[in-house]
């Protein structure tokens, strides 16, 4: 979509990509919303998108047994949710829930893990921004379990 | 607290003979005399009323986790160093209760401890000695709260320094700029020669109260000879320290090995006993109690010595900061060294070496020290051969 | 007897006895959470006020019990009453739970060096605060509102373990309500029924509106939760001179006498508990020190 190209070059995760990379993206991209209280994926399903989330919130969360949906991270405006789609078998694992009206950018996962098989160079792109999500969410998460504000600290 | 005369005067001096004088005039002008005197094996500092409890004779032999004493075979009053115990009994007691409290109708009301302190003449203080008074001066009055404690203790009181004229097995009071001669801070200061031929003491005044002290006293002018073998003893002391430490840069040193693994070295031996802590003279670190009878009516609040080698000296909730037996000991060896000096302006050892003697291992702090210097230049450390 | 407005330094040192507490009479005392209460004392002689400065503690002493340092979390520029807030995690804290209206309680202090509130004028001001860190900055938040106009942009950053953990509620919510102030919350885990953020509250540091050129940082909360904090902080570009955390450890005394609290070179009592990070960052990467 060409009105989508100028806002999803706005983005921080997107930046540093070569017009050529941004425009292969921009064709697996699209305009999604979700109301409050909907979900965007289930634990389980083929996890074949990712999003950049354009505004409003989005609780991940895991449903435990005795305790109902235990929400172990938000996610807001700026913030990428999603990297199951990068690995095999391609399956979330989590539960994704908007917990206000949530506007992004769904981007088409099976979509772009065909264009990286091509170009290994947007490939390369895309997995060293990913990794650098995932460093700063593992590093927040193990901090989460450290228990900090706990009993014994 | 005796002001700094610097004692150009020439020296006075007083026939071993006449020593007893000098106890009968401090007792008359209404001092409680403390001094050294040989109980249980040591030389210890306890209330005095006769010279004769002096430990004439009397020598002590220090080395690595080990104090021994021997007669001499002269009848020199003070021909030793430093015992077990320092100066801080008397100024900055192990226990104190600071105050008493009783409940009063839901509330509850603090009774002060009326402090009565006798006015004390301390005999036999070391340059070393001295050197701690005025670190701990510094520790107790030079910030923005004073201890009233320490103050009251430590106002009035009448020194007479005692120059050492042999240096003990682990002193390395040169290498600390500390001694062996004491330079300021003492009304009197005695330098004893004792040979075959004679036995006086060298007396300079720091002080007006000094001055008082020296008129009453029979005694005449030295000679220049005397002068001299005065000034000899005290130089053939210098040159004989049982130890030696290297202070170039020691801050910075120790600023920079926090993660030495020379520490894990000393931690495989030193047992956390806390005896350095007790009977080195600059330590001052207490804890408080709070204490009620069993009505609880009552209730008590104390002070008792404490030392930052016990498991809870850093207790907080959780836990305590410093467990390992390593950084307990890099913590106090790092403070008396290196933090004290940005905490007080000076290092807060002494060069006295009782923390050597009283080590039941017999743990060297000049030896940690040359350790982690030859560490960082890539040598390994001399072997300690303590047992 | 209540003590007058001190500094850190006393322009002239204080020989009296500095270890007698003062009674003071528990006026209400409030449950925040299920294991933090909020203690507020007025001293037993009438019509005595209490001065501090933001970031100060005092000795509590529950008679025949023990002392402990606890933060002031009240505003300083109320005198008549001493406010305290604190968790429940030892004996004294413990006895201290269970006193009544018009029990006596003992009090030493203000000690300790305060939150930089006057320096940071004509500054962006973020308060980052973690679990019980957001008492002892609460002080610093009510002198910032009181002469709101000095500053710059005025944010706090609050984490906390749950939502059930939250302290200060009503007051959190009347903040938010305001347009001259940013409150951002966030929790380490809540159940489905949250609707705010759930992660730790250095997440809430990239998006917080601060300019981090012209920024005085005061961070509050345990030890590894500082770091973090200013780590986060740095990477945005807040210089380290510029960010202030508060530090604890054990003390006895409170005045720097028994050296328990000592930090490397630092006395927590008297040269802290407020620090410029840069002066201890180094200290703080240490272990047991």
């Amino acid at each position: 979509m060409e009105t989508l190209e100028p806002i999803l070059a706005e983005h921080p995760f997107l930046q540093g990509l070569s017009p050529e990379h941004l425009h292969l993206i921009v064709g697996c991209a699209s305009n999604v919303r979700f109301e409050a209280g909907q979900y965007l994926f289930h634990d389980g399903d083929q996890a074949d998108k990712f999003y950049f989330i354009r505004q409003g919130k989005v609780a991940v969360e895991i449903h435990a047994a005795a305790k109902g949906a235990i929400v172990i991270q938000t996610l807001g405006e700026g913030e990428v949710l999603g990297w199951s789609w990068l690995v095999p078998p391609y399956e979330w694992h989590f539960d994704a829930r908007a917990i206000q009206l949530t506007r992004a950018f769904a981007l088409d996962g099976k979509c772009l893990r065909a264009k990286c098989e091509e170009d290994a160079r947007l490939g390369y792109e895309l997995m060293k921004r990913f990794t650098h999500i995932m460093e700063q969410r593992l590093e927040a998460t193990r901090l989460q379990l450290l228990d900090i504000y706990g009993s014994q600290s | 607290m005796p002001e700094s005369i610097p004692s150009n005067r020439t020296p006075a001096v007083l026939q071993s003979s006449k020593l007893h004088a000098l106890f009968e005039v401090l007792q008359k002008q209404g001092y409680t005399i403390v001094g050294p005197t040989r109980r249980d094996g040591a030389l210890v500092y306890e209330p005095l009323t006769h010279v004769n409890e002096l430990p004439q004779g009397w020598t002590d032999q220090q080395e690595g986790g080990t104090y021994r004493l021997a007669r001499r075979d002269d009848q020199a009053y003070f021909g030793y160093v430093v015992g077990p115990q320092s100066w801080k009994k008397f100024l900055h007691p192990p226990a104190l209760r600071l105050w008493r409290a009783k409940r009063d109708n839901g509330t509850f009301e603090i009774l002060a401890e009326p402090e009565t302190v006798p006015r004390y003449a301390f005999v036999g203080v070391r340059a070393c000695e001295l050197a701690a008074l005025t670190i701990q001066d510094q520790v107790f009055m030079g910030g923005a709260y004073v201890d009233p404690h320490y103050k009251k203790r430590r106002e009035n009181i009448f020194i007479v320094a005692v120059n050492c004229t042999q240096a003990g097995g682990n002193c390395f009071c040169a290498s600390m700029h500390t001694g062996p001669e004491a330079t300021a801070g003492f009304d009197l200061a005695l330098t004893e020669v004792c040979d075959a031929e004679q036995h006086f003491f060298l007396l300079t005044t720091g002080s007006p109260a000094g001055e008082k002290v020296l008129h009453a006293l029979p005694h005449r002018a030295a000679t220049q000879t005397e002068r001299e073998s005065g000034a000899h003893l005290l130089e053939q002391t210098s040159q004989n320290m049982g130890r030696t430490l290297d202070t170039s840069d020691l801050k910075h040193l120790l600023y920079r090995n926090t993660e030495n693994p020379h520490w894990e070295e000393v931690a495989r031996r030193c047992l956390t006993c806390a005896n350095c802590t007790m009977v080195c003279p600059t330590c001052f670190c207490t804890t408080i109690e709070d204490v009620t009878d069993l009505t609880g009516e009552h209730a008590e609040r104390w002070r008792k010595w404490d030392s930052c080698f016990t498991m809870d000296f850093s207790y907080i909730h959780g836990g305590s900061i410093r467990v390992s037996t390593k950084a307990r000991y890099r913590q106090w060896l790092t403070h008396k060294l290196a933090t004290w000096i940005d905490q007080f302006g000076t290092m807060g050892c002494v060069g006295c070496g009782r923390c050597i003697t009283w080590c039941p291992v017999g743990i060297d702090l000049t030896e940690e020290v040359r350790g982690l210097r030859a560490s960082e230049s890539g040598g390994s450390a001399p072997q300690t051969d303590s047992d | 007897m209540a003590r007058n407005l001190e500094t850190h330094r006393a322009a002239e040192p204080r020989v009296d006895d500095a270890m007698l507490p003062a009674p003071f009479l528990v006026q209400q005392l409030k449950l925040e959470t299920d294991d933090t209460f909020t203690l507020a004392l007025a001293p037993q002689q009438k019509n005595a006020e209490f001065e501090f400065q933001a970031g100060q503690f005092n000795m509590l002493y529950v008679y025949g019990v023990g002392e402990v340092p606890i933060s002031i979390s009240g505003d300083p520029a109320q005198h008549a009453t001493l406010i305290h807030t604190t968790r429940v995690v030892g004996t004294v804290t413990k006895a201290m739970r269970k006193l009544k209206r018009n029990d006596a309680l003992g009090v030493r202090g203000p000690y300790g060096a305060p939150w930089p509130v006057q320096n940071a004028i004509g500054n962006d001001v973020v308060l980052v605060a973690g679990g019980i860190g957001l008492a002892p900055l609460r002080p610093a938040l009510y002198q910032l509102l009181a002469q709101r106009e000095k500053f710059g942009k005025v944010v706090l950053l609050y984490g906390t373990r749950s939502p059930e953990d939250i302290l200060f509620r009503s007051e959190l919510e009347q903040w938010r309500a305001r347009f001259d102030l940013e409150v951002y919350i966030t929790v380490d885990r809540a159940l489905g029924t949250w609707r705010g953020n759930v992660g730790v509250v250095t997440t809430l540091i990239p998006k917080a509106p601060f300019d981090p050129r012209n920024t005085t940082a005061m961070v509050c909360g345990p030890e590894v939760m500082m770091r973090f904090t200013a780590l986060e902080l740095q990477k945005r570009g807040v210089p380290s001179n510029d960010i202030y955390v508060s530090m604890e450890r054990n003390m006895k005394c409170g005045i720097g006498f028994c050296g328990h609290c000592q930090f490397g070179p630092t006395f927590i009592c008297k040269d802290g508990p407020v620090f410029s990070y840069s002066r201890i960052k180094d200290w703080l990467a240490k272990w047991e020190i």
